[in-house]
């Protein structure tokens, strides 16, 4: 618990004493939260996984201490005037404790250097606007400046509405910065966490030199409801999934998530000689 | 100077979605001479919601991407409505690859409601063929210019619209979401699509305004003709002032085009 408990002082407005037990959806089991993240945010009872907290997946994946922030202050300027979004911002902000929807950085995986995007869906879905794509921008920007792969947890419902045609520009602005980075020579690992869809999986989510998904998470373009709608077709079972996306060809490996951090230390490692 | 908001935005959207409005084709048959269309991504199929290929504009060389929906119903059947799938984006990447080997310059037409939302489409890739197109725009060696002619859907109309220069028609469009699906989501009822039209700023006066785009062409009280020319005169500017950029330079300035685009404090 002592890692956990210094992301949320650091990184949110919240607090991990004051955390309650989680409760599975699938098998209503409830789990008191320090268990909760010992088992990876994975119900005990039944394997369920759960939507991991951007806190939750750096206390998972990086050094002690060797987490440094960047951009942690940028808030959206509601560049559309949008009903109600300033509000939905707030109601946002409080119920995530982050002022966005992705937490950037540099950290140490295993002692190996890497800046780090992490995107929470407890902020809007993981939506992206503006900021959204100005961290991950400056963040593969700054990964180019200083020679570092980047490796990106992804969730999200895909472009932002509230913030318009600003928002889908930045499916173009994020994919000129992952094409310089890759041009620089540099890894970028994209891990596809539940549910990536929409713009997301249209632009960075599929960029990857190595794109790894979780189990079962639901990884696609179109959303369900509008495939069923538009074509009037069932959906085939595991349909979007990453076993489906695995079996089409679409990304490189599942991974379970106890050993997510192990599998992208060994990749991080096999890149570091060039 | 028409007055922006002389029609309500969703007036805008019928404008761009009607059924009798030009599309790809027709800028291709008034403005390219000698085009010879070419098909298929190599991979899988030929995607008919997408028509391209190489002709003159005036006496310069330049690869054409269309966007088409078709005139009849069986045309439109055949097209899928305009809505391309995964093939479609991958001839286009393709044929733009095959622009940059000649650095002859790429000229893409917009118009469709969005990416073919399907089973097989997903099966195939839909995402990624959008993603690859994105990435590999950001980097092509030659100049790229972007025309919304029609509806410019999300995802499935930026998959042809990163690019040097983006040009609007005044009536068309160009969104991340339609204000339809905008509405169902957000007031659960796709009747408040009007609403939704004017709350998403998607008109070519606010991607004017946003410097989303760099130029309309005047659609008020012109022909479909004159509107052509119109276009047509532009775009041999552009193409000029563009090619005599160096290539580092000109994929400088597209990324900053995109760089630029947002706001936050």
């Amino acid at each position: 618990m002592s890692g956990i408990k210094d992301f949320f002082s650091s990184i949110t407005k919240g607090n991990a004493e004051q955390q309650p037990p989680r409760v599975c959806k699938s098998c209503g089991a409830e789990i008191p939260y320090a268990d909760y993240v010992e088992n990876h945010c994975i119900c005990p009872e039944c394997g369920t996984y759960f939507r991991m907290r951007a806190v939750e997946r750096l206390d998972a994946t990086v050094d002690a201490g060797s987490f440094q922030e960047i951009d942690r202050k940028l808030k959206s300027k509601d560049p559309i005037k949008f009903p109600d979004y300033a509000q939905k911002l707030d109601k946002a902000e409080k119920a995530s404790g982050l002022n966005e929807g992705v937490v950037c950085g540099t950290a140490k995986i295993e002692g190996m250097d890497t800046a780090l995007f992490i995107m929470d869906s407890a902020f809007m879905m993981g939506s992206m606007g503006t900021v959204v794509g100005e961290k991950i921008t400056r963040l593969f920007e700054k990964a180019i400046a200083l020679n570092l792969p980047v490796v990106g947890f992804i969730t999200s419902g895909g472009a932002r509405m509230q913030e318009g045609i600003f928002s889908l520009m930045q499916m173009a602005k994020v994919s000129g910065a992952v094409k310089r980075h890759s041009e620089a020579g540099l890894l970028y690992i994209a891990v596809l966490t539940d549910p990536t869809t929409g713009g997301i999986t249209a632009s960075f989510a599929m960029q990857g030199d190595i794109i790894i998904a979780e189990p079962k998470a639901l990884i696609g373009f179109a959303g369900q409801r509008v495939i069923e709608q538009t074509t009037g077709e069932k959906l085939p079972a595991g349909f979007q999934r990453a076993e489906f996306q695995l079996e089409h060809g679409f990304v490189d490996l599942i991974e379970e998530r106890p050993r997510m951090t192990y599998t992208l230390a060994k990749l991080l490692a096999l890149h570091r000689h060039v | 100077m028409a007055k922006a908001d002389s029609i309500t935005a969703y007036e805008r959207v019928q404008a761009a979605r009607n059924g009798k409005r030009p599309m790809g084709s027709y800028y291709i048959e008034h403005m390219i001479d000698d085009f010879v269309e070419l098909h298929g991504d190599r991979r899988f199929g030929d995607d008919a919601a997408i028509v391209a290929g190489i002709g003159y504009i005036n006496r310069i060389p330049v690869t054409v991407i269309a966007m088409e929906r078709g005139e009849t119903i069986e045309e439109r059947m055949k097209r899928n409505f305009g809505c391309p799938e995964p093939e479609g984006y991958r001839k286009a990447l393709r044929l733009m690859k095959e622009a940059e080997k000649f650095h002859r310059p790429v000229i893409c037409f917009i118009g469709s409601s969005g990416a073919y939302c399907g089973i097989d489409a997903e099966e195939r890739g839909q995402g990624l063929a959008i993603a690859e197109n994105l990435y590999e725009m950001m980097g092509l060696k030659t100049p790229i210019i972007s025309v919304v002619v029609g509806e410019g859907g999300s995802g499935g109309a930026l998959a042809l619209g990163v690019c040097d220069t983006a040009i609007m028609l005044e009536n068309a469009v160009y969104s991340v979401i339609s204000p339809e699906g905008c509405a169902s989501i957000l007031w659960k009822d796709a009747t408040k699509a009007p609403d939704a039209a004017e709350h998403l700023k998607l008109t070519s006066y606010d991607l004017l305004k946003f410097e989303v785009v760099e130029k309309i062409i005047r659609e008020e009280g012109k022909t479909e003709r004159e509107i052509c020319s119109a276009l047509k005169r532009f775009l041999l500017d552009e193409i000029m002032r563009l090619q005599t950029l160096p290539v580092s330079e000109l994929l400088d300035e597209r990324y900053e085009k995109f760089r630029k685009i947002g706001a936050y404090r």
